[in-house]
């Protein structure tokens, strides 16, 4: 046993301080609620009924859904990374016009609701859609759809993840291998790759996380006919109201997430090391020799056909025959399907959004930085796996939870509009610690202990070491949680209420009733949130460039 | 983005809608009575829709101000109000139709009261009459719905019965909604289970609509804008299904909401194929204030609301005399004959049906 230091005490009471915020959100707003409804679903006549957890994993259509899950999240993964990873290199390291913009437009599908997207993806894979006019190909009842739309919704996933380090990492180093004989592979293996790493281990399990628990591109393209955990959950809870098969399957797919998540956190872990970062503007450079172009060329082909296609589409559909009417009468409250003026949705979208990244900030912020050394003790470890576990349960259960367990003073939560920022910030927490953390790790701890010995104290070393270092990490991560909020759906849909409809749920209750002019209008809604999310990004862009003189 | 969206929530608004912009007049109406703050909620799903003169008109009436909590389609919103029967959400619950009714009264979800007026309801619609914990409010009918274009395009009649559609004639035409997961869908599986039986006719029939080509999507939204020809969705998405399974007043929403209004529906209504739901409301067993809870049940069957409701939730009303819009009547006329069932055979079936129908027509 090592003998208790007053420093180290001392840094675990720091630790422990940081902690206590995310802890205590994380405890209140997703482990209580979620284990109320699971509680609610096994118990029966008063007692535990562990039981039904046989009985569910007895039936064939059960063990199907589960082997379609897994294979489909495995697969879309896969295809993500291959797709995307060029991408994210190009986006890192080669320096054109059109750049920023680029950026922030592959970010636009990751953040609008599935029910806008789906419908315009089926415009590429489905009936008269590009593939079918080009060479009869119809995928729009196949797993095809299913995959490609996947690759769609995530490319930004992995871009994003693993461009935001490879754009920081110090390309002299494997320069400098090549100038010591190494094969431009060989020196990319060595060097490139392992620091790369956690990074893209990150991205992958987001990934597979998202697919793993998919539910509008499995139900919008895969019909009936296909269904994931995420989508029997759904269906066992919100129409067949049999909340003890919901709460059996919410707790394999609690255990699945939960292994996967442990997993991960020992993979990075192992793989971390304190990277050379330096400002990403010196990295970047024009793309040299045709085979740089032709990557170029190829990763803006793809881009293009993958996700500004399906985006056009939406565009195409919101003027139709019509010009510019359908977006005259978003400004008019008609009084049927809406008492104010759609265009109001506009307005409440921002602020949810800003609150919701506000407090993911926050959150995500104090514990990335608890989370940050590396001598950490398993249960901080565990931490880090904990928060990113709001992304693997399904909505319905957290929004279900969320009516029976805040429902008592002080925490009558169910009416309030803060509920609605809170949930979106408990999915936009895993972001920002996902992309802080890597960064934050990453930082040589030896800068750290250099200010320790000429006198900064703890805070001010990491206002003057971590934090420059990672102001960039720490841009991004705010402005996925904006994004992430804006498009929010799910969780916004199940819990309270709001006083106006957002957005997506704006968009959602028009396209629920008949008639040319809701269906005009959600589309023309649908553009302007895009429009918006776009803005928003590429805002995020610019500033990140203006500030990276301050390096 | 999608991590957790739900898309059978489609439809599902949820937003309270604030009638706050009516509060002025609920205060005038109460100041006399001491009770400036007291305020009746209701909950009910995303469709719900009123004039903003005729809630002032029951806030002055009634001296309660209205708060209204929309949670979610009528499925779901029925099931959170069970979740939450012990502390409700609000006083008075609005939407649960004939096909889910049993759920909400076996859970006891409603405490009784007989609405002032009630006895002005058309009998065909009144439910749980011995002790009056629901109160219906509106009705209306799931039908399949054509577009008109594509069959004189085709020079074809549109189908008119359930028959019909299994003729080869209609060969893949016709898109349905999953009966599991939509409520449109279970109407009309209920539909053709009041028309062929229980004794095996009505699998037989889907086993026929099977080999005819039908389509099964999950959710409303998917079929009407994304499967179906006639709607504004379809068109753009060059859809092939002109037979769709709606509603009777999808064809008047047609009309009204397009600009330029056209003289005529561009969809029509197989009207032999048509299940009539019924929705109710009823007083929460929990509720926190009854008397503003009652005064509202009331409200809903007065004349005053019935009339006003039509166009705004794209319903019919239940009570004797109550106004029946124009547009109604020349462009989706109510079926002269539907099929309904008594809400207690739904909800001794109900799961099984939709059981074997899931094996029968997706497996």
């Amino acid at each position: 046993m090592t003998p208790r230091r007053p420093g180290r005490w001392r840094r675990n009471a720091a630790r422990l301080g940081l902690m206590a915020v995310p802890a205590a959100f994380f405890a209140v707003f997703f482990a209580y609620p979620v284990a109320a409804i699971v509680a609610r679903g096994l118990k029966a006549d008063g007692g535990w009924q562990p039981g039904r957890i046989a009985d569910v994993l007895a039936q064939s259509d059960i063990r199907q859904v589960l082997w379609f899950t897994t294979w489909q999240a495995l697969v879309s993964t896969v295809l993500t990374l291959v797709i995307a990873l060029p991408g994210a290199y190009v986006l890192a390291r080669f320096d054109f016009p059109g750049r920023q913009v680029l950026r922030a437009v592959i970010t636009v599908p990751f953040v609008l609701p599935t029910v806008v997207v789906g419908t315009a993806f089926m415009a590429l894979v489905g009936r008269g859609g590009l593939l079918d006019e080009l060479w009869g190909v119809r995928l729009d009842t196949t797993v095809w759809a299913i995959l490609l739309a996947h690759v769609f919704f995530n490319y930004a996933v992995v871009v994003r993840t693993v461009g935001g380090l490879w754009a920081q990492l110090d390309p002299r180093q494997e320069e400098a291998a090549r100038m010591l004989g190494a094969s431009r592979l060989t020196a990319w293996r060595t060097v490139t790759l392992p620091a790369l790493a956690p990074a893209v281990a990150a991205a992958a399990l987001m990934v597979f996380l998202f697919t793993f628990t998919s539910f509008g591109v499995v139900q919008i393209l895969g019909g009936p006919a296909f269904s994931t955990l995420e989508v029997e959950i759904y269906r066992q809870t919100a129409d067949l109201f049999d909340l003890s098969t919901a709460a059996v399957l919410t707790t394999i797919q609690f255990l699945a997430v939960g292994a996967i998540l442990a997993l991960h956190a020992w993979t990075v872990r192992r793989r971390e090391t304190a990277l050379r970062l330096v400002d990403a503007s010196v990295t970047a450079r024009r793309p040299r020799g045709a085979g740089q172009w032709a990557l170029l060329g190829g990763v803006v082909a793809t881009v293009a056909v993958l996700l500004l296609l399906p985006l056009a589409v939406l565009v195409q559909r919101s003027f139709g025959s019509a010009g510019l009417a359908y977006y005259r009468a978003l400004t008019e409250a008609d009084g049927g399907v809406f008492l104010v003026a759609p265009i109001e949705a506009i307005g409440n979208s921002l602020r949810y959004a800003v609150a919701a990244t506000v407090i993911a900030v926050v959150v995500g912020g104090l514990a990335a930085v608890a989370l940050t050394r590396r001598d950490a003790g398993r249960l901080v470890r565990g931490f880090d796996a904990l928060l990113m576990l709001p992304l693997g349960v399904s909505a319905v259960t957290v929004g279900f939870g969320f009516l029976i367990a805040l429902d008592e003073p002080p925490l009558d939560l169910r009416a309030s509009w803060i509920l609605v920022p809170l949930a979106q910030a408990l999915v936009g927490v895993p972001f920002v610690v996902r992309t802080m953390l890597p960064v934050l790790r990453a930082v040589d701890v030896r800068l750290r202990e250099a200010a320790a010995v000429l006198g900064a104290s703890p805070w001010r070393a990491w206002r003057e070491v971590d934090l420059p270092l990672v102001r960039r990490a720490l841009l991004i991560a705010a402005g996925f949680a904006f994004a992430v909020s804006l498009g929010e759906f799910g969780a916004t849909v199940f819990i309270a209420r709001p006083d106006n409809p957002t957005l997506p749920v704006a968009v959602a209750r028009l396209l629920g009733r008949p008639g040319d002019l809701n269906y005009g209008q959600a589309m023309a809604l649908s553009t302007i949130l895009m429009v918006v999310c776009a803005v928003a990004l590429l805002v995020l862009e610019r500033l990140r460039t203006d500030r990276t003189g301050e390096f | 983005m999608d991590i957790t969206k739900k898309v059978t929530a489609l439809a599902v608004g949820l937003g309270l809608v604030t009638l706050s912009a009516c509060g002025s007049s609920g205060a005038d109406g109460s100041s006399g009575s001491g009770e400036g703050s007291k305020t009746v909620t209701l909950v009910s799903h995303n469709s719900w829709a009123v004039s903003e003169d005729v809630v002032a008109a029951f806030e002055k009436r009634s001296g309660f101000k209205l708060k209204v909590l929309e949670d979610g389609d009528a499925g779901q919103a029925v099931n959170k109000a069970i979740l939450t029967k012990d502390n409700p959400q609000g006083d008075v619950f609005f939407g649960v139709d004939n096909t889910l009714l049993s759920r909400a009264l076996d859970n006891g979800l409603f405490q009784p009261y007989e609405a002032k007026g009630s006895d002005l309801i058309l009998p065909e619609y009144r439910a749980d009459e011995d002790k009056h914990r629901v109160t219906p409010v509106d009705t209306g009918d799931v039908c399949v719905n054509y577009d008109k274009a594509w069959f004189e395009k085709k020079k074809l009649t549109p189908p008119k019965t359930f028959d019909d559609l299994v003729d080869p004639a209609y060969k893949d035409l016709l898109v349905v909604e999953n009966a599991a997961t939509s409520s449109p869908g279970l109407g009309f599986l209920l539909g053709t289970v009041a028309e062929y039986g229980d004794g095996g006719g009505w699998e037989d029939y889907w086993k026929k609509l099977k080999a005819n080509g039908v389509k099964v999507v999950d959710g409303w939204e998917h079929a009407y804008n994304e499967e179906f020809s006639g709607s504004a969705g379809g068109k753009q998405a060059k859809a092939d299904r002109p037979l769709v399974v709606s509603y009777a007043f999808s064809p008047p929403a047609e009309v009204i909401y397009a600009d330029p209004r056209p003289d005529t529906a561009p969809t029509g209504v197989a009207e032999g194929t048509c299940f009539r739901q019924v929705e109710y409301a009823g007083l929460l067993s929990n509720a926190e204030n009854p008397e503003g809870g009652k005064a509202l049940l009331d409200f809903l069957v007065s004349k005053t609301f019935q009339d006003d409701m039509p166009l705004n939730m794209f319903v019919y009303p239940v009570r004797e005399g109550a106004q029946v819009p124009e547009e109604f009547v020349k462009f989706g006329p109510q079926a002269k004959e539907p099929r309904t069932m008594d809400p207690a055979k739904i909800a001794e079936n109900r799961d099984q049906w939709v059981k074997s129908w899931t094996s029968l027509v997706l497996k």
